[in-house]
């Protein structure tokens, strides 16, 4: 079975698309390296290869989680599924 | 022979050498063309132009004299001539270089022009590479290793598994007594707590921290946005990287998982304190930062990279790795490693550190890299402030 995305942590809101060319309305299967479980989501948004998907639903000003730390805030509410990227999200520092 | 022996060059100092060559060393820019003409006329040796030498001052100063005598020293340098404009700093970096025991002369162009200078230089660099080229390589241990890791180009597959990749390497090496090195300051911006709590004791974790404020008033003083257009760079975001705090995460997972920081070094400072991994404050530039790490006297480095970095370096090998398929595939030339099967779950991270490892090695005992054989030879000075 092909894994679609991979997911750093348990606590990630955010997983990392692994395969190219992933259209959006997808049915997508994810590995959650930390725990060795296998999830279920469905993409909302095409998603390149690399760039991150919304695990949940994540409100604007939401802390983002990845490698189970902050990584930065979302700038605008993110559906479970969409493209998360500097659109919705950016950097707490500097 | 143990697991993971290399052959090697054993230098007058005891330190191990993987390459041989003989550099031309300018100490300034002005003497670049001198350097590149004797290159041009003696076959087999290293001109090693670079921009600076004039009129730099304090610390700044320092650092240059440090990169240049580091970079002479480094034991994959068998001999080398330098030359300057005048005299004095030329004889300042001779006399440091000349403290390993290897083969060093130094030539001033000022009172006798390029053309003599070439000439002297020139007789003087086939001495030094006929001399060097019935150097043997001989059997050599990990403890004898100095290995120094970086990334580039990165992308979410670094965080995902070409960093942890190296990390497996560091977390096998470092208990067997190998002398290793990461830095990149600005780029552990959101890990720095994390980074901090990595350091063999708390006085080592409180020189780290006090390096990475040091940096950012840096930043601050300088910024003129909140640098989303040049951190994360634009490669980065193309590769899905969001925010520094993101690429910080992913930088960070070179390390490995146990290994601890044993020391905070000065950019091009020689490590000094044994065996172990060491932290370097250096820029997060690649070519710069290999350049301080080459100075310091480490001798292979290990370049994951996402998007496909090119980068090399004219004195110390860089093996460069990627977890992205894409990159794999369409920029095959420059990938010494292709982990990108971590992401098709068919390969372990166990299994790719040994992978690298076993790259390492070989590379070690004379196998070129990709940018050996592509001519990447990015030498770049760090430069701390305006000259005088």
């Amino acid at each position: 079975m092909t894994t679609h995305f991979i997911v750093h942590d348990k606590a990630d809101t955010v997983g990392v698309m692994v395969v190219e060319n992933t259209p959006a309305n997808t049915d997508l299967t994810g590995w959650i390296m930390e725990t060795d479980e296998t999830i279920a989501v469905k993409s909302l948004d095409p998603v390149p290869l690399g760039h991150k998907i919304a695990l949940k639903d994540i409100r604007s000003g939401d802390t983002i989680l990845k490698y189970g730390h902050d990584v930065g805030r979302a700038v605008a509410e993110i559906g479970k599924g969409r493209h998360v990227h500097v659109h919705n999200m950016k950097t707490k520092r500097w | 022979m143990a697991k993971y022996d290399f052959y090697g060059y054993k230098r007058e100092n005891s330190r191990v050498g993987i390459r041989n060559h003989v550099v031309i060393l300018p100490l300034d820019d002005l003497s670049n063309a001198a350097c590149e003409a004797v290159a041009n006329n003696i076959k087999g040796t290293l001109a090693l132009p670079h921009a600076y030498g004039r009129l730099q001052f304090g610390e700044d100063l320092e650092l240059h004299f440090r990169t240049l005598i580091g970079t002479g020293s480094n034991p994959n340098v068998a001999a080398c001539v330098v030359i300057g404009i005048e005299p004095l700093w030329t004889n300042r970096v001779v006399e440091g270089i000349a403290k390993t025991g290897k083969p060093v002369v130094g030539f001033a162009i000022e009172g006798s022009g390029d053309i003599t200078t070439i000439a002297n230089a020139s007789r003087k660099a086939r001495e030094f590479i006929q001399w060097a080229s019935e150097k043997q390589r001989e059997l050599c241990s990990i403890q004898d290793l100095f290995v120094s890791t970086k990334c580039g180009e990165s992308d979410t597959t670094s965080g995902l598994a070409s960093c942890p990749t190296v990390g497996t390497l560091i977390d096998k090496l470092d208990p067997l007594g190998a002398t290793s090195c990461f830095g990149e300051t600005s780029e552990l911006t959101g890990a720095e707590v994390v980074c901090a709590s990595r350091a063999a004791t708390k006085e080592v974790g409180e020189k780290f921290a006090q390096v990475f404020r040091a940096y950012q008033e840096v930043i601050e003083r300088h910024k003129t946005s909140d640098l989303s257009d040049s951190q994360p760079t634009k490669g980065n975001i193309a590769g899905g990287l969001t925010t520094i705090e993101e690429k910080a995460f992913g930088n960070f997972q070179k390390i490995g998982k146990n290994a601890k920081f044993i020391d905070v070094l000065k950019p091009a400072e020689a490590p000094a304190k044994g065996p172990g991994l060491y932290y370097m404050d250096t820029s997060s530039a690649a070519a710069e930062c290999v350049t301080l790490q080459a100075a310091a006297g480490f001798v292979v480095h290990l370049f994951p990279t996402g998007q496909g970095n090119v980068i090399g370096n004219p004195i110390e090998p860089v093996i460069k790795l990627t977890a992205n398929p894409k990159t794999a595939r369409t920029m095959s030339e420059h990938i010494d490693l292709d982990v990108s099967g971590i992401l098709r779950r068919e390969l372990t991270l166990d299994q790719a550190g040994d992978q690298l490892i076993d790259i390492m090695i070989r590379t070690c005992s004379g196998r070129l890299t990709c940018a050996e054989a592509l001519g990447h030879r990015e030498f770049v000075m760090t430069k701390l402030y305006q000259s005088a």
